[in-house]
Parts: structure tokens; C-alpha cells; sequence
């Protein structure tokens, strides 16, 4: 055996042995210094092979060894604290993975805190702060792969990045604050940055160094879901070191590059959510989304097709990314393609989450912002026939935000591909989701990646703001128009009167009968006594109920199949509030009538649905105890489809505006205590109920027939937006049918409806039902509920939970609730008076 | 919400007639109660006690032809009237006297209004009528009777007859200046002393129906059978440009009327309706809507405290309805 090592081997072991028998504290001292000369000796006292013999094989027992004698009066065998002193040293000057593996060795086998547990973490703070761990990690890095040491590697690995959590399990709420992740990780990446600093000085001296340790960290820090804290950090560095100089640009690519397969995904989704903008993301991800395949599926499939929470801001940048360089641009082509064909599928906008669609909308519209003219040409045909597939889909859906997405990216794709001449129009109103997708539309990207790309101006961003809102351009020349003229010269002393009543004078009398109103209908030419009489019917059936009973079924015949003639304005509000009157005048026989018309053949939808909703507001007006002059004006009917004039149930929150009034005052009066003598006044309108004996009338015929589909007329087929409304209006009237008699029959006839339907994949049919189901909860008194309707109520309830839990819409659920709590109210009313 | 606009307050029926023209004289407390003359499509004019709200006193002077225009000259007294049967005729109504004294022949078929300055020297004030000649304007001296010129558009200028008149002192100039609305539908503006054409602005597409010009602003409006208002300004040049178009919702305005404090302007629509606007920048106040047929005239009343100022609008539907409306001070 060579002799100096046997020689460094004896003086070791003697050291062990004086440490673990001895008492004495100079002896200790000094077999401990003369331990420390292999560490930081002086050159001629050691030879250089010497002290890489001991630091390679001895160096780790003997730390062992020092943990173990760790004690406090070990310590003080010396006085002034020179022993601990030189127990620190060894942990903080040797080399730094060993003393860090004893370290968290040591740490993790202490059971429960103990002074060594605290001395430890002392020690271990100590390491951290003197930047250790950049240390190990430099070790780790000139290291030229040796095979043998991967399991080391992959040891500290381990323990570098599981290092707050071993601490917190051992330490509990002792641990000091340098310990939590939040404080952790980002002192990791500032050392991180230390490292690659020192690697790129390496490299400048044309040594070679391995980063993939470095990778393997991030990729392990990433996988472990801490992103934010350690990319935090190293992102707005890496930026600012990667802006000048191509070598730290190599770096970081590199950086990149060598992560894992299994923390690819980590690494590249919390790069892509923390980068600011689209140029960084190309600065720090390089073309690895065309070497590296799992980056490539998350960025272009997992991203936008996948998953469906990230802010817009996240998706700009995504897209940005892709759009930057030439190589990347074919894959935001390619993106394209994949995100209008999910776009164009039926069965993703049948299926899938209004939210999801929202997102790919968005997506799309990122995209076509960002490509140009001439990558247009190439792929028109395509775009045109994924459009024209995909728009049919919305347009056809029931459910409007998803119509306004088609519309939109229908749109959008259309002024992209025939820039000039006619583009598509639709007519949709401004709301918040719009806005947002039409501010994509007229989003420029930040700065195109070549000066030469020449990005043409997108000739929708031109047009499409001013068509949208006619009235805020008017009210902007308005303001323009005021803001030329002193404050001083202003008519503002004077409050303006109502003047709304300033219509057009009409120069044509306005019948005065009603059968001369039918006359007018039917038979007259004459534009504007067709309009006066329009405009004057609902007042006169009201004022003469017997002459309007004696012709009520013509007359509903005839505004029925009223069409309008010229562009009058409020025409759809006069026909609906005129045959409103019709049926709360005659109820039977309008009733008959309508309903039966309802299943008739040769109705478009939309006379359909006016059946409904006139339906509705007769059953409305009816059952309101107010009488039916107070009751008349309902305020102009929306144009929105969506929105029926919903009952005033306090657990549904479609309220109809004109009650909102009526609703405060009662919640101001409930929570008023009011003090006074003798009986209390009620000054509320009472009277009998005149929906009682008409409401089967109303209901029963419109809910028979819905499985009889026609030529012209499916409701079970393609027809679902009417069988939403149906479904819709049968559970407004089974509200209004509260406290009737024929409140039971009706709602097991409505719940074994509901029963038939349950599974449709419309979401707005499904809304339907599960309203329909409060309003049985809400109608039939609770006794005969649970006698009469026990089993479809168990039912219903096991299907309430089902689609609570899993259905994809979300409004769907919240409905689900709704019915479950009632369902639990009821439960503990009837406990209530049981007991 | 905006409040309703007020009804009036209150109504003065038994004119018999169409009411076409109205003429407020309250300005002097001490010379009797506040009066409103009217004008009717019979012939007469009525004489309005406005504490009393009754007729105090009916003139017959035009042989039962519509009276269309009536003004009072200085005081209650002296009362003008010019009817359809080619009559100017002069009344002097103190103590009860209900005959004319005196008559001017008038050459003009058409409806044109006069219009008096009666500022100047006491006694005698000029007078602007429709002249013999069709597209002519007369201003003579009264009253003298002696004509001071004779206006006439130069030849080509194919102007049509003259369709109202506004005779006024610039605040700046001794000579009296007249604008002219024609019935082209253009406005020019007549020195009267130097006997020629200073501007012309065209500002309709139909016959100007009625005029209103604040001096003190050097600013008017017009309006025709159109649907539209036009503002104009006059400049130091004394060149005549259109400041602003108000939009109306009916056609057809019979009459304007500024409120003498410079506030608010009326207008009387063929639609029925009274329309108020503030005169600043002409920002729509209130329709008033209480007549039955078409409005012909509107008048503001000359009171001198805030609170009593009324307007007063005649209709076809012989009702004069009197209103107080933005009068708080």
C-alpha cells in the first residue's frame, strides 16, 4: 500500500479515535486542526494527493463523526467557544456536497428537537448564507459525467430541492423563515445565477462545464410546483444577462434544453406563465419547441387545446412566442388549423364549456392577428371551409354567448381573408364578452419579428368599432359638439322636460272599435292606420272586454300571423302586449287557440316562441292579484331571447327588471320593525286568483305533444332552442300556478316531463328542466309533495346531485343547487311540523 | 327620468276662430291690467284682460278678413293691425275707443308680417310692409306715411317674395338695418338708409316661414316648412353664416319667438307642438303639447320680473293656451 496514504489513513483514524474517547479538550482541539490541514492546509505541510484522497474518501466519517459527538458540554471542553468554532469550519470550508449530504443526513434521522436538531439547522442556515450550495452546484457541474456518481448526483439532488420540506417535517413550526419555500427557492435561483455566471466564465476560458445538473434542479423545483418562486427570480435575470451577450443566450437555451422529458412540461407552462411578454419567452425558449417534442405538446396542444385557466395575457405571449421567428411560424400555421377544426366540431361546442370555447375563440383571434397577408393566401381555403362549418355549429346552438363567439371569429376570419370587398355581418349586442374578443380583433402584435414583414393592417380593426356602437359615436360627435362651446354659453341653468313623448304625428285617426281594428289588420292598405291601429289595440281591448270576448279567437288569429310591413318602430312590443291583452281578456279560448296553434303546422320558430312568451305573460298578468289596469305596462320585451320574463322566486336571480322596485320595498319593509296600536294596516292589492280556473288550459296542451315531431317541426331534433323555451315557460306557469288547485296534478305531469328530457344534451333544455323542477318545489304545497309525489321526487333528487357534480355547464349546476337547497328548506319545514 | 312637461296655465277659449297672431302689452302696471291682443281668421282682434282672463274689448276693422299680424306701438294705446284685405290699420284705444283712426293701403296679396322700429324720435317710427312690386320690401316713416325706400333683390337674384320681416337698430350704427327671409329660402340682410344688400344667406330649401333675431347677440334662427331650424350670426362685416342645424321630429314651423330676456326661444310647430329651447346653444328644452292643430303663433310676454313672464301660443284650433314655464329666477 502506498505509504502516504496509509499515512493519511492512520492520522485520520487516530483523530476518530481521540474524538470518540477522549475528554480533553486541547487534545481534541488539536486532533481536530490537524484534521482541518487536509482541508486548507498549506501547500508544502500536504501534498495536493493527500488531501484529494481525504476529501474524496475520509472526509464524509469524519463528519459522521463530528455530528455524533455534537453535544453542549462537548462544546464548552474548550473555553470561549473555540471548539465550535472549529466543528463550523469543517462543515462550511470542506467540500460542499459531502458537508451538505451529512448535513441533511443527520437532520432528517434526529428524532423530535433536540439542541443537535437546532445546532444543525444553525450550522445549515450558516451554509446557505455563505452561498454554499452555488458551490455544490459548480462541483456538480465541472464534473465530466462520471458514471458512478449519478446515484450522488441524483442524491442531492433530491435533497437541494426537498430541502424546506425535510426541514419543516423535522422542525415543525420551529423552522426558521430562511427555510420556507417562499424564501427558499428564490435564494436557489439567485444561486443558480451565481453558478451560470461561473460557467460562463468558464466557458469564455474554453473550459468545458455540464449544466444539466442545473437543468435537473429547475425541472425538479418546477415539478414540485414551486414555478413561481424560482422562476420568479430567474427569468427577469436570465432576461437581462440574455439581452447583449450570445454566450448567456447559449446558456439559457441550453439551461432549456437539458431539462428532463418528465419536468419538461413544468419548466416550459411556468415559463410561459411567468415571461412578460412574447419577447422574452422567445429569448429564453429559443426554437425548443421544434427540437424538444414534449414542449412542443404542451405549447401547442396542452396550452390552448387542453387546458383552458390561463389569462389572455398568458395566451398573447404564447401565441406571440410562436409568431416571433420564421421555423416557429409554420407551427403557428399549424396551431391554427388544430384550433379551428375544435372551433368547427359540433360536438366540442355541443359538449364542451362555454368558458373552453371562449378560450379557443380567443386563441383564434390571437393568431389571425398575427399572421400575414401572404401566409393567409396559402391557407384561405381552409379557413373558409373550417369557417363555414364552424359558424353554421354556433349560430345553431341555444345558448347565446356561444352564438357571439361564432359570430365574431366568423367575422374576424372573413375580413382576413377577403380583405377587400363585402365581409361577413352579424348583429349582436355589446357586452363584456364581445368587448374582450373584439379587442383581440384590434389587437396589433407588439413588434413583428423582422422590420421587412411589413404586418398589414388588419381592415376589420377599422370597421368594426364604429359599426358596433352607432349610438356612442353619436354621443362622442355629441361631446366633440359640446366641447367647442364655453362653459359660460350653455343652456345647463335649464332642466330639460321629458320629451319623449315627441313622436311623429300621425295624420290618420286611430280606429275606435275593436272589430275596426280587425278590419284595419286584415284588409287595410294603408301603412299608417295600420300602425295607429297597431298602436292603439292594446288600450282598446282593454278598455272593452266584452266586444274583444265576442272576437277574441280572430283577433289572436290575426296578430299572430301579423308579419311586419314596414319598419315600425316597437312592432314586436305592440303584437306581444296586444295579444297579451287577447289572452288575459278571453282566457279559454285564446289559450285553446294558441296552444293548440303551438303544435300546428306551418308556424316558423320564431311565432312559435312568441307563443311562449305571450303564454307566459298572460299567466303572469293573470295570477298577479294586482287588477289589470295597474298591471299593464310591462316595460319593452328584451330582444335577447335568453331572458323570459322570469318569476320574481327568490332562489332564481332573473328578476325581472320593471320588479326590482317592488322587490326593495318588501326587503326594506321585512326588516323594518314598525311599533303602533291595534291591528296593522295591509294595504297590499288582494283579490282571487283568476289564473285558478284557466291554468290547465294554459299548461296541459303545451306539454303533451312535445314527442310528435312534425315535417317542419322537431322539437326532440334539431328544433331544441324552442324545446328550451317550452321547457322554460311550463315551469314559469307551474309558478304562477302557486296556490291553485291544479298545482299537484301538474307537477307530477311536469316532473315525469322532466324525467323524459333529463339527459339532453342542449345545456339550455337541461336549464330549463332543472328550473322547471325549483318551480315544482316552489308550487306544490310540500305535504302533497311528499304523499302524492314521493317517488319522482327521490328520483329527481339523485338526478339534482348528478348533474350538481358533473355537468358541463356551469349554470347548470348552479340551478342544481338551487333545487337541492330547496329541496333540503322543504325537508326541515316539514320536520318543522312533524314535530 | 325627466319630469312631464307642465300643462298650461291656463287657457283663453272664445276667439271663434283660428288664432293667428298674438301680441303681449303688460309692460306698464299703471296704465291699466296686463293684455293680450290676438288676431283671428274672422277678422277680429280680441283684447285679452289677463287678470280677468276674459276679452275686454273686440276690434272690427278689417271687414271680416284674417287679421294676421298686431302690435302695439309705445304704449297700450296705440295698437297696430294688418289684415287680409290690404289694410294696415291704426287704433288708438284709450277710454274706450274701439274704431280705427287711421289706415294704410297695403299692395301685397301675400301673407307677409310687418315689422316697426319704433325707436328713435318721439312720435314717429318706421315701418317695414310688403311692398308693391312682388319680391319688394316698403319702409316708410309713420306716422307720416312718407316712404323711405323701396328694397328690391337685384334682378337675377330670383329671391320670390318676401315671407317675414325683422326691422332692428344695431347697437353700433345709426342706420336702422332689416333682414328678410325670401321665398327661396334665403335670408338677406337691407341697410334701410343706404338702400342696399349688405348679405345674403340661403338657409332653407323651402319659403322661410318665420325669423327671430336677437340683436344683442347679433344671432337668429329661422325656420321653414322643413324639418330643421337654422341658427344664424351676423359678423362684423355684417356678413350673415349659419351657425348650427336643429333637427326637429315634424315639419313645418309657423312662428319663433325669443324671450326678451335671451333665454329661451319658442317656436310654433305645424305638429301641434310648442317647442322650447335654450337660446345659447340651442338645446332642446320641452314640447309642449296641448293644442290640437297646427300652432300659428307664439309670443312672450314683456314683463319685467322673471316670475310673471308668459308665453302664449294660438292655434288653428281657435284656442290661445298661456303658459309659464322656466320662470324661476
Amino acid at each position: 500500500m502506498d505509504p502516504e496514504v496509509s499515512e493519511v489513513r492512520h492520522t485520520v483514524q487516530e483523530a476518530l479515535h481521540t474524538l470518540s474517547s477522549s475528554r480533553d479538550g486541547i487534545q481534541i482541539s488539536k486532533a481536530l486542526t490537524s484534521m482541518k490541514l487536509y482541508l486548507n492546509g498549506v501547500q508544502n505541510t500536504v501534498l495536493p494527493r493527500e488531501r484529494e484522497e481525504f476529501c474524496k474518501i475520509y472526509f464524509s466519517t469524519f463528519l459522521r463523526c463530528l455530528v455524533n459527538k455534537l453535544s453542549p458540554d462537548w462544546l464548552e471542553l474548550l473555553p470561549t467557544g473555540q471548539l465550535e468554532e472549529l466543528w463550523d469550519s469543517f462543515f462550511l470550508e470542506g467540500p460542499a456536497d459531502q458537508a451538505f449530504l451529512v448535513l441533511m443526513e443527520s437532520i432528517i434521522v434526529i428524532a423530535g428537537p433536540s439542541y443537535r436538531l437546532m445546532k444543525m439547522a444553525q450550522v445549515l442556515t450558516k451554509f446557505l448564507k455563505m452561498g454554499r450550495l452555488a458551490e455544490l452546484m459548480w462541483e456538480m457541474c465541472q464534473q465530466q459525467v462520471p458514471r458512478g456518481s449519478s446515484l450522488l448526483q441524483e442524491t442531492l439532488l433530491n435533497k437541494v430541492v426537498c430541502l424546506p420540506d425535510h426541514l419543516s417535517n423535522q422542525m415543525k413550526e420551529q423552522s426558521p423563515s430562511l427555510f420556507f419555500p417562499q424564501n427558499y427557492f428564490p435564494l436557489l435561483g439567485e444561486e443558480i445565477i451565481q453558478v451560470l455566471q461561473r460557467i460562463s466564465d468558464s466557458l469564455r476560458g474554453g473550459l468545458d462545464c455540464s449544466i444539466s445538473f442545473l437543468s435537473q434542479i429547475v425541472a425538479k423545483v418546477c415539478i414540485h410546483g414551486r414555478q413561481k418562486e424560482i422562476l420568479g427570480v430567474l427569468v427577469p435575470r436570465l432576461m437581462e444577462l440574455t439581452q447583449a451577450d450570445c454566450i448567456w443566450q447559449r446558456l439559457s437555451w441550453r439551461l432549456v434544453e437539458s431539462v428532463p422529458d418528465r419536468g419538461m412540461e413544468a419548466v416550459v407552462s411556468g415559463l410561459i406563465q411567468e415571461a412578460s411578454e412574447a419577447k422574452v419567452l422567445s429569448q429564453l425558449l429559443g426554437n425548443l419547441v421544434m427540437k424538444n417534442k414534449k414542449a412542443q405538446f404542451v405549447v401547442t396542444r396542452k396550452f390552448l387545446l387542453l387546458q383552458y385557466r390561463y389569462p389572455t395575457e398568458v395566451l398573447q405571449n404564447l401565441l406571440g412566442y410562436l409568431a416571433l421567428d420564421s421555423h416557429r411560424r409554420t407551427l403557428l400555421l399549424q396551431v391554427l388549423k388544430d384550433l379551428l377544426e375544435t372551433w368547427g366540431s359540433s360536438s366540442v361546442v355541443k359538449h364542451s364549456p362555454v368558458e373552453q370555447q371562449f378560450y379557443v375563440s380567443k386563441a383564434i383571434l390571437i393568431c389571425l392577428s398575427h399572421l400575414k397577408e401572404s401566409e393567409i393566401e396559402h391557407i384561405r381555403e381552409e379557413l373558409l371551409t373550417s369557417m363555414m362549418g364552424g359558424v353554421q355549429c354556433h349560430i345553431e346552438s341555444s345558448l347565446p354567448q356561444v352564438r357571439h363567439l361564432g359570430m365574431i371569429v366568423a367575422e374576424t376570419i372573413s375580413s382576413r381573408i377577403h380583405s377587400e370587398g363585402p365581409h361577413l355581418k352579424f348583429q349582436y349586442e355589446e357586452n363584456k364578452l364581445t368587448r374582450e374578443l373584439l379587442s383581440l380583433v384590434n389587437l396589433k402584435p407588439a413588434d413583428a419579428s423582422s422590420p421587412a414583414s411589413g404586418f398589414p393592417a388588419v381592415p376589420a380593426s377599422v370597421i368594426q368599432p364604429s359599426s358596433l356602437s352607432p349610438e356612442g359615436k353619436a354621443h362622442r360627435e355629441e361631446e366633440k359638439d359640446k366641447g367647442s362651446a364655453s362653459d359660460l354659453d350653455s343652456d345647463d341653468e335649464f332642466v330639460p322636460y321629458d320629451m319623449s313623448r315627441d313622436k311623429e304625428l300621425k295624420s290618420t285617426k286611430a280606429p275606435v272599435y275593436i272589430r275596426d281594428c280587425l278590419e284595419a289588420l286584415t284588409t287595410s292598405e294603408d301603412v299608417e292606420r295600420w300602425e295607429v291601429t297597431l298602436q292603439v289595440l292594446e288600450s282598446l281591448i282593454k278598455r272593452s272586454p266584452a266586444a274583444t270576448k265576442e272576437v277574441s279567437k280572430e283577433l289572436a288569429k290575426v296578430l299572430l300571423h301579423l308579419e311586419e310591413k314596414t319598419s315600425m318602430e316597437g312592432f314586436e312590443m305592440l303584437r306581444q302586449r296586444a295579444l297579451v291583452a287577447v289572452t288575459v281578456t278571453d282566457p279559454i279560448q285564446v289559450a285553446q287557440y294558441l296552444t293548440s296553434q303551438f303544435y300546428a303546422m306551418n308556424y316558423s320558430l320564431r311565432q312559435r316562441m312568441d307563443i311562449l312568451d305571450v303564454l307566459v305573460l298572460a299567466a303572469q298578468e293573470l295570477s298577479s292579484p294586482k287588477s289589470l289596469e295597474e298591471a299593464k305596462i310591462l316595460g319593452p320585451s328584451r330582444p335577447d331571447i335568453q331572458l323570459l320574463p322570469a318569476p320574481q322566486t327568490p332562489s332564481l336571480n332573473k328578476v325581472p327588471s320593471e320588479d326590482w322596485r317592488k322587490i326593495v320595498e318588501e326587503r326594506i319593509k321585512n326588516k323594518t320593525r314598525r311599533f303602533g296600536k291595534g291591528p296593522s294596516r295591509t294595504d297590499t292589492a288582494n283579490g282571487p286568483n283568476k289564473f285558478n280556473s284557466v291554468v290547465g288550459y294554459f299548461f296541459f296542451p303545451l306539454i303533451e305533444r312535445f314527442d310528435r315531431p312534425l315535417v317542419t317541426f322537431d322539437l326532440l331534433g334539431d328544433d331544441s332552442l324552442v324545446l328550451g323555451r317550452l321547457v322554460h315557460t311550463v315551469g314559469i306557469l307551474m309558478y304562477f300556478a302557486i296556490n291553485t288547485t291544479a298545482a299537484v296534478p301538474m307537477g307530477k305531469t311536469l316532473l315525469e316531463f322532466v324525467w323524459a328530457l333529463r339527459f339532453h344534451t342542449d345545456a339550455y333544455v337541461r336549464q330549463g328542466l332543472l328550473y322547471s323542477i325549483s318551480s315544482v318545489l316552489w308550487s306544490v304545497p310540500a305535504e302533497r309533495l311528499l304523499g302524492d309525489l314521493t317517488d319522482e321526487l327521490l328520483e329527481t333528487r339523485s338526478w339534482l346531485a348528478v348533474v350538481a357534480e358533473n355537468d358541463p355547464d356551469e349554470d347548470c349546476r348552479k340551478l342544481a343547487m338551487q333545487a337541492l337547497l330547496l329541496m333540503e328548506k322543504l325537508k326541515d319545514k316539514l320536520q318543522i311540523v312533524g314535530s | 327620468m325627466a319630469c312631464p312637461p307642465p300643462p298650461p296655465q291656463f287657457v283663453l277659449r272664445g276667439a271663434q276662430s283660428a288664432v293667428n297672431t298674438l301680441h303681449f302689452s303688460c309692460s306698464n302696471k299703471a296704465d291699466g291690467p296686463p293684455l293680450l291682443f290676438s288676431g283671428s281668421l274672422s277678422g277680429l282682434v280680441h283684447v285679452w284682460n289677463l287678470q280677468t282672463r276674459r276679452v275686454d274689448a273686440t276690434l272690427d276693422g278689417h271687414a271680416g278678413q284674417s287679421v294676421y299680424w298686431v302690435k302695439t306701438l309705445g304704449d297700450q294705446h296705440l295698437l297696430l293691425s294688418q289684415g287680409r284685405d290690404l289694410k294696415l290699420c291704426l287704433w288708438d284705444l284709450a277710454e274706450g275707443r274701439n274704431a280705427p283712426v287711421d289706415s294704410l293701403s297695403l299692395d301685397s296679396v301675400g301673407f307677409c308680417k310687418g315689422s316697426v322700429l319704433s325707436e328713435g324720435t318721439q312720435g314717429s317710427w318706421l315701418l317695414a310692409v310688403p311692398g308693391k312690386g312682388m319680391d319688394e320690401v316698403r319702409v316708410l316713416d309713420m306716422p307720416s306715411k312718407t316712404s323711405v325706400c323701396t328694397l328690391k333683390p337685384a334682378a337675377g337674384a330670383k329671391a320670390g317674395m318676401p315671407m317675414c320681416l325683422e326691422l332692428w337698430q344695431p347697437a353700433c350704427g345709426p342706420c336702422p338695418l332689416l333682414l328678410v327671409g325670401y321665398e327661396d329660402g334665403s335670408l338677406m340682410l337691407w341697410n334701410v338708409a343706404e338702400r342696399r344688400a349688405l348679405s345674403r344667406l340661403s338657409c332653407h330649401q323651402e319659403p322661410v316661414m318665420s325669423l327671430g333675431f336677437d340683436p344683442r347677440k347679433a344671432k337668429g334662427l329661422s325656420g321653414s316648412s322643413e324639418k330643421a331650424l337654422r341658427v344664424w350670426s351676423l359678423d362684423e362685416q355684417q356678413n350673415l353664416k349659419v351657425c348650427r342645424t336643429q333637427e326637429l321630429t315634424n315639419p313645418g314651423i309657423a312662428d319663433i319667438a325669443i324671450r326678451p330676456d335671451g333665454k329661451i326661444v319658442a317656436t310654433a310647430g305645424w305638429d301641434h307642438r310648442i317647442r322650447l329651447f335654450g337660446w345659447k346653444q340651442l338645446k332642446p328644452l320641452a314640447v309642449l303639447d296641448y293644442h290640437s292643430a297646427a300652432v300659428h303663433c307664439v309670443a312672450f310676454s314683456d314683463a319685467g320680473r322673471p316670475s310673471e313672464q308668459l308665453l302664449a301660443s294660438g292655434s288653428k284650433d281657435q284656442r290661445i293656451s298661456v303658459w309659464s314655464v322656466y320662470n324661476q329666477p
